[in-house]
């Protein structure tokens, strides 16, 4: 009885101190831990693919002024998952190592952008560039659809009517669960 | 004068009471990882307690459901004041994916007020550790809301910059 209590004791002696010193001492998360996103308000180019797939629906795009396109980052509800960053066809989303967010006014976690836009002439409505909105279904625009992302098998054209073909009913029968 | 009273009252040692509100249970395995032995939150006071009768702060994760928004009213009830909320996760901090869901209300800040939040889903041991040692004023706080612009053509033409370039 005391004999075990006495090789508890040397084991826990033995462990040594395992308390992290965190709050005084900075505690880094390892390298591609998703924390607080960064933006590179030069490469940013206003195309709203943050936007589409965030599932937070962090990402506010807003045409208030003319040539100037307004991302407004809620970033309180931000789950960290990733995506935006994922699809930004120009590297501008990016997460950081900071996760110490935490605050006492969620104004604190507001991100705010103005992106200069060419405008539209006939209606003057914002337009991303092009080239860019050419790059996002190469870049994996959606990437929960499997044949958007890189690499990824494209289904041949015809894919669905040979599957229709061979899932179809044969012709004059009842059709079965039992082929 | 509640502010003051607040900081004197609750430098010494904070009794959480740790309360789910239609959280998946992610935030809530973290605020016990808080409490492991490796974190130690007790170092600085921190007690879970079983009562929020006995508690300082609420712990609060989950985007407050719509079925939980009326017992989590009386929960604070029941807690003596002074109190601090805290919301843990991106679900009680701003709703996390549900905010605009019919089954809930959109993160706890609707529905009672919120002293401290702490995005993430689900946040850092640390994260949590960080944001009680915030509301024991051990660290300075350190999110600042940001804001950036870019320059039109005729500020590049006149050579204005508004970015900052490292």
């Amino acid at each position: 009885m005391l004999l075990s209590k006495l090789r508890e004791a040397l084991i826990c002696v033995q462990a040594g101190r395992v308390t992290l010193p965190y709050p005084y001492a900075p505690h880094d998360p390892p390298p591609g831990f998703r924390g607080k996103l960064a933006l590179d308000a030069d490469r940013c180019i206003g195309c709203g693919g943050c936007a589409a797939v965030c599932p937070s629906g962090v990402i506010l795009i807003r045409d208030d002024k003319p040539m100037v396109r307004t991302l407004h980052f809620a970033l309180a509800r931000c789950t960290y998952c990733g995506r935006c960053s994922d699809v930004c066809p120009e590297g501008a989303l990016s997460h950081t190592l900071q996760f110490e967010t935490a605050t006492n006014t969620i104004d604190d976690l507001v991100m705010t952008i103005d992106v200069f836009m060419g405008p539209c002439q006939r209606c003057g409505r914002c337009f991303p560039p092009p080239t860019a909105m050419d790059q996002l279904p190469i870049r994996g625009f959606r990437m929960d659809s499997e044949c958007c992302r890189v690499g990824a098998d494209m289904p041949a054209p015809d894919a669905a009517a040979t599957w229709a073909a061979a899932h179809s009913a044969p012709p004059g029968g009842v059709r079965t669960l039992t082929p | 004068m509640f502010k003051e009273l607040c900081r004197k009252a609750f430098t010494r040692s904070l009794w959480v009471y740790h309360a789910n509100a239609g959280a998946c249970n992610g935030c809530d395995i973290e605020v016990i990882d808080v409490l492991t032995p490796y974190y130690d939150a007790e170092r600085f006071g921190i007690r879970l307690v079983g009562s929020p009768r006995h508690a300082d702060v609420i712990l609060l994760s989950g985007p407050v459901t719509r079925q939980a928004a009326p017992a989590l009213k009386r929960l604070l009830d029941a807690v003596p004041d002074p109190k601090l909320v805290v919301a843990v996760g991106s679900c009680a901090a701003g709703g996390g994916s549900w905010f605009d869901t019919y089954a809930t209300t959109g993160g706890a800040n609707e529905t009672i007020h919120v002293d401290y939040f702490i995005p993430g889903c689900p946040p850092r041991p640390e994260a949590i550790l960080y944001a009680l040692a915030v509301a024991m004023g051990l660290v300075p706080k350190k999110a600042a809301p940001e804001h950036w612009q870019q320059e039109t053509l005729e500020e590049l033409a006149a050579g204005i910059t508004h970015l900052k370039r490292a």
